[in-house]
């Protein structure tokens, strides 16, 4: 397995593997986050995929993970950002996950960041599991919502 | 959020056995490290053993196995046997019929909710990397590295 930069090939799986997994299809939601965060402030923001490849002629995807230095909002310094993160469901458990993590914490400690945060549904179990297995602990911040009638 | 005492043990005496999976550990040695009297601690791995979250090791010596998978048993599966988690939602409220009452019930279970999210979602495994981490002397990450940048 390696975890690489994802590339503008790579989409078509991310979607595939994204639809998949959450049962919705969002095709332009997709290019907009590869044209924000494959392309653009490669310092601070990290799009990276992790493919097997057992096969070198045909490497395929196994998931992928993006995230991005955020500054200043809600009063914190600055953070690393993780906001999706997605293994295909049947090479799920054999570390794909934690060496996404891992990949991106790395490319957020060399850019001198030394948190990393993400938010999980509190009825999520798996990625809830999953985080707090890789050593997260809730922060300081609680996520307040109201309805607008 | 305090626990009782036995829930406390219960948690305790299953990062012991999950430690040495497959090994038999006796009450006496895991009391021993807790400073608690092995008839408590009894009581407490009755309970569990009643559970299935662990088993009495038969033969010589004695003792207590981890009968669970310790990346699928999480606290809540611990603390729901010793505490009731369902306070607010199972027991009535002074004003209930109330709009204070209301109110005061849908704070308390946002308190209910976040609690139990936070104990099912922390594995015996996950405890032990906490509790390796405390004994290395500090909860923050390895220290900061630079490390090749990822290919393109």
């Amino acid at each position: 397995m390696r975890v690489r930069r994802v590339r503008a090939g790579d989409m078509p799986d991310v979607i595939a593997l994204d639809t998949r997994v959450t049962k919705l299809a969002k095709a332009d939601y997709w290019d907009d986050v590869f044209r924000r965060f494959g392309n653009q402030r490669s310092h601070e923001r990290f799009f990276l995929v992790a493919e097997d490849r057992s096969d070198r002629t045909k490497p395929h995807l196994l998931g992928f993970i993006i995230g991005e230095v955020r500054a200043w909002e809600f009063g914190s310094t600055p953070c690393g950002w993780v906001f999706a993160l997605s293994v295909e469901p049947e090479m799920r458990l054999r570390g794909t996950g934690s060496a996404l993590i891992e990949a991106i914490s790395r490319e957020f400690r060399n850019v001198g960041i030394g948190k990393m945060r993400t938010m999980v549904a509190r009825d999520a179990r798996l990625p809830m599991l999953f985080f707090r297995s890789e050593g997260m602990m809730a922060g300081p911040y609680i996520q307040l919502e109201r309805d607008l009638d | 959020m305090r626990l009782q005492i036995s829930t406390q043990l219960a948690i305790f005496a299953l990062l012991e056995l999950a430690a040495r999976e497959g090994q038999q550990v006796s009450v006496a040695e895991i009391g021993e490290k807790y400073g608690v009297s092995s008839h408590h601690l009894a009581k407490v791995m009755h309970v569990m053993g009643r559970a299935g979250l662990v088993r009495s090791a038969r033969g010589a010596g004695g003792g207590y196995q981890f009968a669970g998978n310790a990346r699928r048993m999480t606290l809540l599966d611990v603390v729901q046997r010793f505490e009731d988690l369902n306070a607010v939602e199972q027991h009535t409220g002074v004003a209930d019929a109330t709009a204070e009452g209301q109110a005061l019930r849908q704070v308390l279970s946002e308190i209910d909710d976040i609690a139990r999210a936070t104990l099912g979602s922390i594995t015996i495994a996950t405890m032990r990397k906490l509790v390796d981490r405390h004994s290395a002397g500090n909860g923050r990450p390895g220290p900061k590295s630079v490390a090749p940048r990822l290919p393109d």
